[in-house]
């Protein structure tokens, strides 16, 4: 019982990793200079006359972004710069490339952390806890039954046994119940979510 | 007929002791570390300290008195009692006030106090906005991985990898940097191997992302799978579902939402956004004590966050509170408004700044035309209504048909399998289309796309006539070739969403709904205006046309029908109103198509209201069996509280205890051999005369601390649940006083009372059960489960089937 009010370090760490997370999600906006390969100004001009379409890029300022600018050079002589002009489309652009790096390889290295823990827990921890009669592997979807034997045999001996290693133990097998029991109630009894 | 059954708040149909065991384990997911010494049987864990007492009468002592850990906080699947945290946060208020005049340390804390909440919503803007980014950039990226690689930094979509380099008017897509696998692989990305590799690359991808979706589900959050919304609906009305707003649930929902969208699966991410966002809203009310502790007020902060969710989702912030306010919460004060306000503003903004859409919009269907509309299309646009109500209701129908048959039958039995197979075939019919091989948020950006002069793809290869056009301004053109092309594939395209979004939705992977609805609506509006647009063009002298729409005149707008067809699909669907058509009118940037978007809207609910009562989302909740008191309904029959309550005529009598003459050991008798989540004190079994109403596990955590820390008290001790205990004689051992957790302001009603009247106390003050007097003396309980059960009775549904039993 008494592992249940062990501190855990596991829960109180886990807000701070969301705070750190949070504040690499939001630095690279903040702090995304903006490389001149990262603005530029986009102009699309359709088929006119007998000139075929073209589409005209440029690293031009949000001002300077107009046909006039960008277009070049103008296929059309002078007098007709204006007709053509105004079939033109232009529109500027921006983007950040380091956030999409750095959201990209945020995202990549959870998957691999999460897909690393998994098989950690489905290969090596029950070879690991072997010894141990009580405790079950990660995807035994037994009865009730054994999470009340589970349940009386303390994993933690004694109120105080309260070292790093032990609380994180305690956590852990804490939250694979929890799993366990989430998983019993929409897998198998369907009580939830269909 | 169950003894047990009636006052049984928790969601286990066993034994007291599973309910102690580890369903309550299982809810400890977020508690502050305290050192207190445990109590001996697993209950507790849990966060919060009754921060008073517990009805609104609370004196002097019982603040003197240090509440015991666990006494005032619910058990998992139980409903929260709504008056008690309400009162409580009143008491706590009043604390602060009085105490703010001492010292100026107690004014700080007393101002911090006020501004926490709106501390709180600036961060769960924060955050939710940050995970919406990520989440878009992501998915954006994994759906074109399906496709091709970047060379020139693997993680570019094919959009960015082409930014940089000169791209031809006729191939706009073309880039060097983008290869195709097949232009991997083979190094020619043209003939018939090629597209076999394409495609045989596509359905490898779409099977492994879905099966890393199903997996990481399975294996770390179990909850993270479907929508959300029908959760969180019934969270927000009073239930508590531990571990479904927690960390683990976050951070893999976020993940396999990428996933499962970029799978190629029928299915949107707005729902689970939004469970996202609540996700948030919860861990953050951890940091806060004012919110941890009192299960109203986080639900108040729930429902910010979940209008914060929307608002990413769809860039409408204002849309997002409505959405809030009309189909997730139950109770809205005025005071949350102005606050979801600002947490939606908020996360919108951190979205934008974010920019994962590389134009500063927040969504990739953001419609910026603004064609005026003639009174005649009003038709064509009932008709899209009258589409949507009837698609909406055939979805609901066998929907839940379909979940129906996973929940009971062998079907439920291979979650992987049934994500694998669904994929495949997803996958597999969707390729040799290329609207369905797009993801479903291109597909409703092309078709809410209005075409104009630049545009290079099929569906706007109009026959263009020069000479003729000045400047962007294009008239109705007939169509050509590209057209009706586009116009049979986007036919099969509808069909094919049809009827897989059936199969798709409620499946173990974050799943949402919106967008398949609104893709759905969106080709049925787009072949609509076409098939007008080509009408008014060659019949242009007929008499409905000449009117308002000559020759050479832009008059249709092909996408302003798909827009109001997709309005159309997601009201049928869901029974949004007002949040519907400012959700839209929001993605379009102005008022000038308020009125075709309220007639399709209204059409449409009318329209699928007629065939079936209940939208989606409350229909998955009936399937599931949730405690959920629907506010929306009149209660109309004309029975009263003495026909609903227990017990029955021939059940044996209401289990009380009295206020004084009971010792610990029948109090022990009483509470582990029936389940009853309450018992009523009365002043004596003879006389039935009310005293209060004491809840269950208050009792068990008093008597277990009473046991180990009180001296004296063993099992004959007398419980004296009043102020002033009867004198003993002196030999006996002392007297356990439990008067600070006696509710002294049970609500009751008379037998009499109309069940209309009950109902509607229930629903207005968030009850969990009530008391029925007859001339004063005490005769029965009614709880929220025994409402639920008549008005399902009322309904002719079969009470048993649908609730947690």
């Amino acid at each position: 019982a008494h592992r249940m009010f062990a501190p855990s370090s596991q829960n109180s760490a886990s807000p701070v990793l969301l705070l750190v997370l949070l504040g690499c999600v939001l630095c690279p906006p903040a702090q995304a200079s903006k490389s001149s390969e990262d603005i530029r100004c986009k102009c699309i001009c359709p088929p006119y006359r007998n000139i075929s379409g073209h589409i005209y890029n440029k690293n031009v300022s949000q001002k300077d972004c107009n046909c006039l600018h960008v277009v070049e050079p103008m296929p059309v002589p002078g007098n007709d710069v204006e007709a053509y002009c105004l079939l033109c489309e232009c529109k500027y652009e921006e983007r950040s490339t380091t956030t999409i790096k750095v959201i990209i390889i945020i995202y990549l290295s959870v998957v691999g952390a999460l897909l690393l823990y998994m098989a950690f827990l489905v290969l090596v921890d029950p070879l690991i806890r072997k010894p141990d009669p009580y405790t079950q592997p990660l995807h035994n979807e037994e009865d009730s039954e054994d999470t009340r034997s589970l349940a009386a045999v303390p994993t933690l001996a004694g109120a105080r046994a309260n070292t790093m290693l032990e609380r994180v133990e305690g956590a852990q097998q804490r939250w694979k119940r929890q799993v366990q029991e989430q998983r019993k109630t929409v897998f198998d009894r369907h009580k939830m979510l269909s | 007929m169950d003894q047990k059954g009636y006052r049984r708040g928790s969601f286990q149909s066993a034994t007291s002791d599973e309910d102690m065991l580890e369903i309550a384990g299982a809810s400890a997911d977020f508690t502050v570390a305290d050192d207190d010494p445990p109590l001996d049987r697993e209950m507790g864990g849990f966060s919060s300290y009754n921060g008073g007492g517990m009805n609104g009468t609370s004196t002097m002592m019982d603040f003197l008195e240090e509440p015991l850990p666990g006494v005032g906080t619910y058990e998992d699947f139980n409903t929260i009692d709504w008056v008690r945290e309400k009162s409580r946060d009143r008491d706590r208020h009043r604390e602060i006030t009085n105490r703010s005049k001492e010292s100026t340390w107690a004014l700080l804390h007393s101002v911090s106090d006020a501004f926490s909440g709106w501390l709180l919503m600036l961060l769960i803007g924060l955050l939710a906005g940050s995970l919406a980014g990520l989440i878009d950039i992501s998915a954006h990226w994994m759906t074109d991985l399906k496709e091709g690689v970047c060379l020139a930094g693997f993680w570019f979509n094919h959009e960015h990898c082409c930014w940089k380099s000169n791209t031809t008017f006729t191939d706009r897509d073309k880039c060097p940097e983008w290869k195709s696998w097949s232009q991997l692989i083979l190094g020619h990305g043209e003939g018939a191997f090629a597209y076999i590799l394409n495609y045989l690359m596509y359905v490898i991808w779409a099977l492994m992302f879905s099966l890393l979706a199903v997996l990481l589900v399975k294996g770390f959050a179990p909850y993270a799978c479907g929508s959300g919304i029908p959760e969180i609906k019934t969270i927000l009305s009073g239930f508590i579902i531990r571990g479904y707003l927690g960390k683990w649930t976050l951070v893999i929902k976020t993940i396999t939402l990428v996933l499962a969208v970029s799978s190629g699966l029928s299915l949107g991410k707005e729902g689970p956004l939004v469970h996202v966002a609540c996700c948030c809203g919860n861990i953050l009310c951890h940091l806060f004590t004012k919110y941890r502790k009192n299960e109203a007020k986080r639900r108040e902060v729930l429902s910010a966050a979940a209008a914060a969710g929307v608002s990413v989702a769809f860039g409408a912030p204002i849309g997002g509170v409505l959405f809030s306010l009309e189909e997730v919460s139950y109770y809205f004060p005025l005071k949350t408004l102005w606050r979801s306000f600002f947490a939606a503003l908020v996360a919108a903004f951190t979205l934008r700044s974010i920019n994962p859409f590389g134009n500063s919009r927040l969504v990739l269907f953001y419609v910026e035309f603004h064609m005026p509309w003639h009174l005649l299309e009003l038709v064509p646009f009932i008709l899209l209504g009258i589409f949507g109500g009837l698609w909406g209701a055939f979805f609901i129908r066998s929907n839940i048909a379909w979940c129906r048959r996973r929940k009971t039958t062998q079907l439920g039995k291979y979650p992987v399998l049934e994500v694998l197979v669904v994929t495949a075939i997803t996958a597999i019919l969707a390729f040799p289309n290329e609207y369905t091989r797009m993801s479903t948020s291109e597909l409703i950006s092309e078709l809410f796309n209005d075409c104009g002069i630049l545009d290079s793809s099929k569906l706007c290869e109009y026959v263009n006539d020069f000479n003729s056009t000045k400047g962007d301004d294009l008239p109705d053109r007939a169509a050509g070739p590209g057209v009706y092309t586009a116009m049979w594939q986007l036919a099969l395209a509808l069909i094919m969403k049809v009827f897989i979004t059936i199969f798709t939705f409620g499946m173990k992977v974050p799943s949402g709904l919106f967008i398949p609805s609104m893709a759905v609506g969106a080709i049925a509006g787009r072949l609509l205006g076409v098939a007008v647009e080509q009408l008014a063009f060659y019949h242009h002298d007929w008499a409905i046309f000449s009117g308002w729409c000559s020759q050479g005149a832009d008059c249709i707008t092909p996408g302003l029908y798909a827009m109001v067809g997709a309005a159309a699909c997601l009201g049928g669907v869901t029974r949004m109103t007002v949040s519907l058509v400012v959700i839209m009118f929001e993605l379009t940037g102005g008022l000038e198509y308020i009125v075709p978007l309220m007639a399709a809207a209204m059409t449409s609910k009318w329209v699928a209201d007629a065939i079936g009562r209940e939208g989606i989302y409350d229909a998955h909740i009936r399937l599931n069996g949730y405690p959920f008191l629907e506010a929306k309904e009149e209660f109309s029959h004309k029975t009263r509280a003495m026909d609903v309550m227990r017990p029955r005529k021939n059940d044996p009598p209401l289990t009380v205890i009295t206020q004084d003459t009971m010792t610990v050991e029948d109090v022990e008798t009483i509470v582990t051999s029936t389940t009853y989540s309450g018992y009523p004190v009365v002043v004596s079994r003879a006389s039935q005369r009310l005293v209060g109403f004491v809840l269950r596990r208050d009792l068990i955590i008093s008597i277990e601390n009473a046991r180990k820390k009180q001296d004296g008290i063993v099992s004959t001790s007398v419980i004296c649940f009043t102020d002033y205990c009867p004198p003993l004689p002196p030999s006996s051992p002392s007297v356990l006083k439990l008067r600070s957790i006696l509710d002294l302001s049970p609500f009751t009603v008379t037998d009499e009372t109309p069940m209309e009247i009950v109902v509607d106390i229930f629903r207005k003050l968030g009850l969990r059960q009530c008391l029925v007097t007859h001339n004063g003396k005490l005769l029965g309980i009614i709880t929220k489960k025994d409402v639920l059960k008549h008005i399902a009775q009322m309904a002719n549904q079969d009470p048993d089937s649908i609730l947690f039993n």
